[in-house]
């Protein structure tokens, strides 16, 4: 049974400009339940990698520069 | 593809506590206070900054049993009456005893209460018939809070790996536990003299109505774990037939919150702005007023709040919008739902296990202990019912002094190599097939199961029908094919949730008569039928390694019911004609 990947719209977004992942902050990425944060270790940044969202805010909450945003999951919203 | 290592690590442990959420993180620090020479060894899928339930606080003890205003005999009553009198009293009288304590310990660790001029907490009404509902505004704190004693204890943490089941020895005593890393797929063993199972509810067993896999009432990293885990060591559950269905807002799922605004005065309502619950406590009989209001013509079902002054509803946005699910007001926001000039809609959740709620847990008495030697629950897995926060607590506490005393007089049992070797391809299998069926179609098949089939009101046939979809799905396991050690994480959850719905199905099956309100209508069945199941209902895995279920006697009250009391939670609906 061959696999598709399909694409989906996340509800966490990364501000780039405000992201200190570069400089070794993993704070988001730690402190998500559902570990569905990741780090691009090209760009620097961090992101949402998979669409399993709690839509909770521990990631924003807890992020020292303010670059995380959670919005609610768009079949919820 | 990971490639994986070929040996498993092996820790020790003399006692470990899988999960650290609520009850984890006390147990933990308990087991170390009564024996700071124990390896006590927490155990986290997640990170325990930040786990569980309580991720993102709480707003509110709901069962607080404080001096002055409650006791706990009364408690006792008021909880064996709201669950229909099943229960095993001397549990639900162990957590009273103990949950002013609790309070206090908690108060001195720095948790703020609401109290009043004079400095007492200031509890509020909610229940039917005693008062236990007490604030927190600042609740936020409290994975802070717990972090720090765990810090100060010195109890070793292990974050970012799951339990896959538990490991047992040569008398069926619990062992250990095999454990997973969700991110690397490295395996490990942990042999343990005694095992705390805190891993909260069975909260991805129903589909939520929005469709999303991850949109639950109950934290959804919380897949069923302990439930699943225990069943498999062969311990007895009980009250799964006694599902959690909860009253929350529409879509975003999260509560509403009834005890938050019902002491402010803030109630739910009919389409007409109506009140037609006389107690808005989550209760199967207020879902099932719940539930007829909803089919009966009058729905949708609201939380109504626009009649209220503005500084009562500042004050509860916020509560509201700054604790436990503080993504609510976002939520609102884009709905355009204002509280002070439209009323939110509310539905009912999708069912779940969840003892902190219902009644439906890995069976324990009231030492915390479980059927199975050396094995403890505490929370909401746990099956002390309506136990809530504060009870996870208290029970977190109870499992994790009398964990330490076990270890006193045990040793460490043999770790048994055929059983970890076949632990270890079960768990590894699907992340070595390049195709097949991923964990989300098969949870998404199983989990739409579960609505369509064993979600009240309980149908004989189609509870029968679940049965053979769920063996089909059981099947496909040998399809089941991860491409990251993320989705093998899932993948065993998946495992989780099928055992859950099976659980489910038989123990529902197994009752026939209704009782619970909503939580266990029978259509087939529809009175309650005191002479033949006035009594728990056990599940435990059979020899044909299906679930199998029994009755087990309810133990004699130690607390009485007064005869007018016994069908007070019955009496929800409010009467028009009395009314006027």
């Amino acid at each position: 049974m061959p696999l598709a990947h399909t694409l989906t719209s996340v509800p966490v977004t990364v501000d780039q400009e405000k992201c200190i992942a570069d400089k070794g902050c993993t704070v988001c990425v730690d402190v998500c339940p559902l570990d569905v944060l990741a780090i691009n270790t090209e760009a620097g940044t961090a992101y949402m990698k998979y669409d399993e969202c709690w839509y909770c805010m521990p990631c924003e909450a807890d992020c020292p520069t303010g670059a995380v945003n959670v919005s609610i999951p768009y079949l919820l919203r | 593809m990971t490639t994986t290592q070929n040996e498993d690590a092996i820790l020790e442990a003399d006692v470990l506590v899988i999960g650290g959420g609520t009850a984890g993180p006390m147990a933990a620090v308990k087991a170390k206070q009564a024996n700071p020479k124990l390896k006590v060894v927490l155990l986290e899928k997640a990170n325990v900054k930040r786990s569980g339930a309580i991720s993102m606080g709480m707003d509110g003890l709901n069962n607080a049993v404080i001096p002055g205003h409650a006791t706990p005999e009364q408690y006792v009553k008021e909880i064996t009456i709201a669950n229909d009198g099943i229960v095993n009293q001397k549990t639900v009288m162990a957590y009273a005893q103990a949950s002013y304590d609790m309070i206090q310990l908690l108060d001195s660790w720095g948790v703020k209460f609401e109290k009043d001029e004079t400095g007492d907490y200031n509890v509020k009404k909610v229940h039917h018939l005693g008062t236990y509902v007490l604030p927190m505004p600042e609740g936020h704190h409290m994975k802070k809070i717990l972090y720090r004693q765990l810090k100060r204890h010195r109890v070793q943490v292990i974050n970012r790996y799951m339990a896959t089941r538990l490991l047992t020895g040569s008398n069926g005593q619990v062992a250990g536990a095999f454990l997973l890393n969700p991110r690397t797929a490295e395996t490990a063993v942990i042999r343990a003299k005694t095992v705390i199972l805190c891993t909260g509810a069975a909260g991805r067993l129903g589909l939520p109505s929005s469709g999303y896999l991850f949109g639950t009432y109950e934290n959804p990293t919380n897949a069923g774990d302990g439930y699943a885990m225990a069943y498999h060591a062969g311990a007895e559950l009980s009250g799964l037939e006694c599902y959690q269905i909860n009253p929350l807002i529409k879509d975003y799922n999260g509560p509403a919150c009834a005890y938050v605004t019902g002491p402010m005065g803030g109630y739910t309502a009919n389409s007409k702005g109506e009140r037609f619950i006389e107690c808005d406590y989550w209760s199967g009989q207020m879902m099932l007023e719940f539930y007829r209001e909803l089919e009966g013509g009058k729905g949708p079902v609201f939380l109504k709040m626009d009649h209220l002054a503005e500084e009562t509803i500042s004050e509860i946005e916020t509560i509201l919008h700054s604790n436990e699910r503080p993504s609510r007001g976002r939520f609102h926001e884009g709905r355009h739902t204002n509280y002070r000039d439209k009323m939110v809609e509310m539905h009912i959740s999708e069912i779940g296990f969840c003892s902190g709620h219902s009644a439906s847990g890995v069976w324990v008495d009231e030492h915390a202990r479980t059927t199975v030697p050396g094995l403890y629950g505490a929370g909401d897995m746990a099956s002390v019912p309506h136990n809530y926060m504060l009870g996870a607590f208290v029970y977190g506490q109870i499992a994790g002094e009398d964990a330490a005393a076990y270890c006193a007089d045990n040793a460490l049992p043999e770790l048994d190599a055929v059983q970890v070797a076949q632990e270890r391809e079960r768990v590894l299998a699907p992340l070595k097939r390049s195709d097949g069926i991923t964990p989300y179609q098969m949870e998404y098949k199983i989990r739409r199961m579960v609505n369509d089939y064993l979600q009240p009101p309980k149908v004989t046939r189609k509870m029968e029908i679940a049965r053979e979809r769920f063996a089909e799905v059981r099947e496909d396991m040998q399809y089941l094919c991860a491409s990251d050690p993320h989705e093998l994480m899932r993948a065993m959850e998946t495992y989780f949730i099928l055992d859950c719905a099976e659980m489910a199905a038989a123990a529902s099956l197994y009752r026939t008569e209704s009782r619970w309100g909503l939580y266990h209508y029978r259509v087939d069945y529809p009175e309650t039928d005191n002479d033949t199941w006035f009594t728990h209902v056990q599940t435990i895995k059979g020899e044909d390694t299906m679930p199998t279920c029994f009755k087990r006697p309810i133990d004699p009250y130690i607390v009485e019911l007064d005869e007018e009391e016994k069908d007070s939670y019955s009496k929800l609906r409010i009467n028009k004609s009395a009314q006027q």
